[in-house]
């Protein structure tokens, strides 16, 4: 019989869409637990049972000291109760693991601002790059094509060319500190989603097709491990036929979403290398 | 000390937020800037190291990616002029609860009570500024004078060693002793209405005289001298009555007795209770006809309503208002009636997860040119303010907005109309009982949980900006912090899965006193301790403990025995919950302060005490004519029509709402082939292992008002089920929720039109009553709001009569739900439903200014024939697209299926169900009730026509390839050929940059 893979997604203090993430998860096969971080941080649940952390979406602390910066706060400052374990520990031990870890909008804003992606040279302590007010400075729901990097080192999108997904953020435009740190990112692949035009052909940074402006069209970046991965569309939010928008008028749809792919892809990735 | 952190962005990173205000600035008050840059500061007034301070300003303070800071020096350069724009004390401040919070994870100390952290925007003005030109930009646009204060520094006067003096906004108590007050009302009636009046009380003469009588009873004095009370009323108890028996929570003009004559006729008619005699009595009689098939579960009763959804759940729908809020504040009115409405729908029954937000919005022309009268904000104001609110509000409690609609009326400059509706899904059962149902208990403590208590919306109705002063907390106007709320939610939900509390409700208008008050119904009685509530700031008098509106509050009932796990699990989750006291069954509403009895009233007087209003009505129609207007040139009256107000695009406003956190919105407000056509209604799957759909959609029309508000109201309700039969919902499982708003319709010196507005009350009733009934939809909640006027000096403005009726149904499988685009060339263009000589009220004739006398007429009976054969074609499969008929009529309801779609569409008038004789321009924009245009693959004719014998279903043309709408008249001529893209183009244009 084949272990079962066990996912965790954090709740609580603004998470929003900690549901149908754990909802993908178990679509592809994994065993999905919804956390709230209270339970974290009481010691009765922790990080190192699970192969699998997913920082959902949603308004962590409102948002209101720049998006996921008090969020970030937490996580590296907070103490679990009763141990010398710190949560940041938790999750530097399960990086060190050779674990999967992926954030989803606010979830990529978190790790971006921990210093958890990009992480060049395998830093997982230092912010390099940030995610910031959309140039239109608003706030946008709207469905984006997505390219993938073949040559990223990506473990979530392998075997996928482009997605279309929905972005929903007010600060989703990616920055980076110098000029090296995006050379560096493109070099080696790290930029593994861009924002599109319909063919999935080129990156394109005109609005709305780049809903926000990001530099080098940049939607998503994993670290050099390929392990942890950092989007501002939203994945859990296209599993099956019916979200797509305009499912009543494309009848030859997939019944799966392709969003759920993604979930799959780190699935397959923890059975066959974690297991 | 108090320190002053100052972050910017670092010079060359792109000022986003500085732009768009640079942008709104030009267009709302037409001042051209060079630019505008922004900053954050936060005054952080605790007793911190300055390693302390320094580590939260480079850490959560500020990004190092884009960021500099600075800590008690400025980081400002380059400006004109400098402003800077802080609460004022007492406000809801969300950053800097926030900020509280991440210094205490650095130092691992809480802050003191008296310590805080209070945050500022300064914005740097370059261009053609001065001191007077940044006063206006600041007091027109940048900030609200009743909830936020400013400095304005121009550059020659800014001292680039220290920036702006440290200013820490901290309510000022005063001098002002916490006590009671007692009240004597052994005095004249002038008198009595002069402590109504003082004390913004709102209650009438005859209501204080009942009150008056009461305390004077002999067996009353005995009884309060036995629990250590005097013989005069004290301030909470007079607060409490007054709260009670206000016209927001009693109701008293749905329960007022109305002597209604019909001019018309010759009718008289005694109507006790328009609320019992109609709304509830609709429920009651279509309960009664549907036997086993009733769907209701909870109506009236609750919070919200609740029907059966499936077998395993059910689902809860409330639609509120906020509109005096808004009017005065319109970002925090409508951010706080948003999270407000939240909790009534989490509050019904023991709980409810919350599934979806509705909004619909009535504005006067952001556009609008002309003088304003005194006190009121444009409406381009309002209209940012509000949306921006409900954006806040809803997305960052990831509740989908999933359908709304904005409505233009310049009469709504007088007030503003802003409706919130959320539905939310509970387990049919929770440990054994109905999730529906609650009960307190005797015994029960009365926890109060969520935020604290401080001076906000204390007799908010009745604010004035008078009474606002530097260092006065503010009352009327509240910001709303949907984190707190959400945190609140989180907990909650797991509190009622483990069966820790047996009765929940919402701290909404009256505060404690009503939610405690009316909870405590189901024992007869409780006792209170008002001196335990948690406060915001010091100072805060008993009474006000007991009515306060502060946000993000719920009171649950715990079982003693249930409390310390309660308590325990709150705190975990960062929650705070307090003990007040308990449910008890003395019969008697009874609070303690510090020990002490301070109200000691009756339930039964406190609850039934109140008396009946006396309202008279009388209804003489309008006297209208049908104009005459030239033949109109067709396809610029088409596009003039798609560019009106009403008509045109809410892109720009629906997509800042997140229409699909979750994951269950399966139609998507936005739809066609490039994702922007107008939806009829939303459909939404809240189960991720079930296809069943929860399907809602609205009906709003108050320009048919001005003809007959019986009419205006038949035809919300048609309009309301044909958007929801649109999109697949079922017309056999559907309840409504009737939300009023209306001027005050009591004939008095300041209403003396009074008798000709509550007739229209009247009509709007009667019609709600028929047509519910005639459509067997149950209406399971609603709330009036009746005060919508403007007055001040010889200026009266008042709203158009607006009933917003909203549906929630059911769809079996959301795999068959149906889009409002045209899917594919070939398909069969069938207009379902007859056309009539109804111009009145249409958008139409405002294009020419004019009215019209006929209004739409709504045949029942008809319209359900052809809803359930529009359901049974959905579940065969046979309909491509279906798009309902309303505002522009036929010729708009083809405009937005072709471009929606992305295809032309063919249209004979020659085809039309229609008397004869009719003019090409009647047929094209009369809006007639009841009407669907659906598409239909030539292969499904016959199935599907089939299903429409003997109904009005006739085949007027079809889709085609060639991306244009053309028109063929009524004699067979070609009338009109209009590319496709200009006419969305002509749709777009309006709000595209809202």
């Amino acid at each position: 019989m084949a272990k079962t893979v066990k996912a965790v997604v954090i709740a609580g203090n603004g998470t929003n869409c900690e549901r149908e993430v754990a909802t993908a998860c178990k679509l592809a096969g994994a065993e999905c637990h919804i956390v709230h971080i209270a339970e974290l941080l009481a010691g009765r649940a922790r990080l190192d049972d699970y192969h699998f952390l997913n920082l959902a979406g949603g308004f962590l602390d409102g948002d209101d000291l720049g998006s996921a910066r008090a969020g970030a706060n937490r996580l590296n400052q907070a103490t679990v109760l009763n141990s010398q374990d710190s949560l940041a520990d938790q999750v530097q031990r399960f990086i060190a693991d050779g674990k999967l870890i992926m954030g989803v909008c606010n979830g990529f804003q978190l790790m971006t601002k921990m210093g958890l992606l990009p992480a060049l040279d395998r830093d997982y302590h230092s912010q390099s790059a940030t995610l910031t007010f959309n140039d239109g400075g608003r706030f946008e729901d709207r469905w984006c094509y997505l390219k993938i990097d073949p040559a990223s080192p990506c473990i979530f999108t392998r075997g996928l060319d482009g997605i279309y997904l929905p972005v929903r953020h007010g600060e989703g435009k990616f920055m980076v500190q110098d000029d090296m740190t995006l050379e560096q990112i493109e070099a080696r692949h790290l930029a593994v989603v861009k924002y599109c035009d319909p063919d999935y052909q080129s990156p394109v940074m005109e609005y709305p097709m780049n809903p926000n402006g990001s530099v080098a069209a940049i939607a998503g970046v994993c670290d050099e491990s390929g392990r942890l991965f950092g989007l501002m569309p939203h994945p859990e939010a296209y599993l099956h036929r019916t979200h797509h928008p305009r499912w009543t008028r494309e009848p030859d749809l997939p019944e799966e979403g392709m969003g759920l792919w993604l979930y799959k892809n780190a699935v397959n990735y923890i059975r066959e290398e974690l297991l | 000390m108090a320190w002053r952190i100052i972050v910017g962005l670092k010079d060359n990173v792109r000022d986003a937020r500085g732009e768009r205000v640079k942008r709104e600035i030009r267009e709302h008050l037409g001042v051209a800037l060079r630019s505008v840059r922004t900053m954050d500061v936060y005054t952080v007034d605790a007793d911190l190291t300055a390693q302390e301070v320094a580590a939260a300003a480079a850490g959560p303070f500020s990004d190092p990616v884009i960021q500099d800071y600075a800590i008690n020096q400025p980081l400002a350069h380059d400006f004109d002029v400098l402003i800077e724009v802080g609460f004022r004390p007492g406000v809801t401040d969300n950053s800097g609860r926030t900020a509280r919070e991440a210094i205490q994870y650095i130092t691992g100390r809480p802050f003191a009570a008296s310590e805080a952290v209070y945050t500022s925007v300064q914005y740097l003005l370059s261009g053609a500024v001065d001191v007077a030109v940044a006063e206006r930009i600041v007091s027109g646009f940048l900030a609200n004078g009743l909830i936020q204060r400013w400095s304005i520094v121009p550059a020659n006067e800014f001292d680039r060693e220290r920036g702006l003096p440290v200013v820490v906004p901290k309510v000022d108590v005063g001098s002002h002793q916490v006590a009671i007050r007692e009240i004597d009302l052994n005095v004249s009636d002038s008198k009595l209405l002069q402590i109504s009046k003082d004390g913004m009380l709102a209650l009438t003469l005859e209501e204080m005289k009942i009150i008056q009588g009461y305390v004077a009873d002999p067996q009353v004095q005995a009884n309060r001298k036995e629990v250590g009370l005097g013989a005069m009323l004290t301030d909470c108890e007079l607060e409490a009555l007054a709260q009670t028996w206000s016209e927001h929570c009693k109701h008293k003009i749905f329960a007022a007795a109305i002597d209604y004559e019909d001019t018309t006729t010759g009718e008289k008619q005694f109507i006790d209770s328009l609320f019992k005699s109609y709304i509830m009595r609709a429920t009651r009689d279509i309960r009664a006809q549907a036997g086993d098939n009733d769907i209701c579960l909870s109506v009236f009763k609750d919070n919200a309503g609740v029907i059966r959804f499936t077998d395993d759940w059910s689902i809860v729908f409330k639609v509120e208002t906020h509109n005096s809020p808004s009017a005065l504040d319109p970002y925090g009115g409508a951010l706080t009636g948003i999270v407000g409405v939240n909790r009534d729908a989490f509050g019904t029954g023991m709980g409810a997860r919350l599934m979806f937000n509705t909004d619909v919005f009535c504005f006067a022309s952001p556009f609008y040119d002309k003088p304003l009268p005194p006190r009121l904000l444009h409406p381009r104001r309002i209209f940012d303010g509000v949306v921006e609110g409900v954006e806040h509000g809803g997305n960052k409690s990831g509740i989908p907005t999933v359908n709304g609609s904005l409505v233009f009326d310049e009469r709504f400059a007088g007030k503003p109309l802003v409706y919130c509706g959320t539905g939310s899904i509970m387990p049919a059962e929770l440990n054994g009982h109905p999730c529906h149902e609650k009960q307190a208990l005797t015994g029960d403590r009365i926890v109060m949980v969520g935020g604290r208590i401080g001076k906000d919306g204390i007799h908010g109705a009745t604010f004035s900006s008078e009474e606002l002063h530097e260092g006065s907390p503010v009352t009327a106007v509240q910001i709303g912090d949907p984190i707190t709320q959400r945190r609140m939610f989180d907990f909650l939900i797991i509190a009622r899965d483990r069966g820790l509390y047996n009765s929940i409700t919402d701290n909404g208008a009256g505060g404690l006193s009503s939610s405690v008050g009316e909870m405590a119904e189901d024992t007869n009685g409780f006792e209170m301790h008002l001196d335990r509530a948690p406060l915001k700031y010091d100072g805060l008098q008993p009474w006000e403990i007991l009515i306060s509106e502060a946000q993000e509050r719920m009171t649950v009932a715990v079982p003693p025995d249930m409390l310390s796990e309660f308590m325990t699990l709150a705190a975990e989750m960062d929650v705070e919950a307090t003990d007040l006291g308990q449910f008890t069954d003395s019969g008697y509403y009874h609070c303690l302060y510090q020990g002490k009895t301070v109200t000691w009233l009756p339930m039964e007087f406190l609850h039934n005490g109140v008396p009946q209003l006396q309202i008279p009505a009388r209804w003489v129609p309008p006297q209208t004519d049908e104009p005459q207007l030239p033949s109109p040139d067709i396809d610029s009256t088409i596009k003039q029509l798609l560019g009106s107000l009403n008509i045109c695009s809410k892109e720009s406003v629906v997509r800042r709402y997140d229409h699909e956190v979750q994951a269950g919105t399966v139609v998507k407000p936005l739809t066609g082939i490039a994702n922007d056509g107008p939806s009829d209604a939303a459909v939404v799957r809240p189960l991720a292992d079930r296809f069943d759909g929860v399907v809602t959609a609205h009906g709003i029309c108050p320009r048919f008002s001005d003809l007959d508000t019986y009419h205006m109201t038949a035809n919300a309700i048609d309009e309301a089920l044909r958007n929801y039969v649109s999109v697949g919902g079922n017309i056999d499982h559907v309840a409504g929720l009737d939300n009023f708003c209306w001027c005050d319709p009591v004939k008095s010196e300041k209403t003396p039109d009074g008798e000709y507005k509550a007739a229209q009350l009247v009509r709007s009733n009667l019609a709600l009553y028929e047509y519910c009934l005639a459509f067997g939809v149950p209406l399971i909640s609603g709330k009036d709001s009746m005060k919508n006027d403007y007055q001040i000096g010889d200026t009266k403005i008042s709203i158009p009569p607006t009933l917003l009726f909203s549906v929630i149904g059911k769809i079996d499988d959301v795999r068959q739900a149906t889009t409002m685009d045209a899917k594919r060339a070939g398909d069969l263009v069938y207009l379902l439903g007859r056309t009539e000589d109804e111009l009145g009220g249409s958008e139409y004739y405002a294009l020419h200014g004019e009215l019209g006398a006929n209004v739409p007429k709504v045949d029942a009976q008809s319209a359900m024939n052809r809803y359930r054969s529009v359901n049974a074609a959905q579940k065969q499969g046979l309909i491509a697209s279906c798009h309902d008929l309303s505002d522009g009529g036929l010729a708009v309801a083809v405009a937005e299926t072709a471009f929606a779609g992305g295809f032309g569409i063919a249209v004979s008038l020659t085809k039309l169900d229609a008397p004869q004789g009719l003019s090409d321009a009647t047929l094209l924009f009369s809006e007639s009730a009841s009407r669907l245009l659906v598409t239909v693959r030539p292969e499904h004719q016959a199935a599907f026509e089939s299903l429409f014998t003997g109904q009005s279903c006739r085949c007027i043309c079809e889709v085609t390839a060639f991306n244009e709408l053309r028109i063929t008249s009524s004699n067979g001529n070609p009338l009109a050929v209009s590319p496709i893209d200009d006419l969305k183009t002509a749709w777009q244009a309006p709000l595209k940059e809202m």
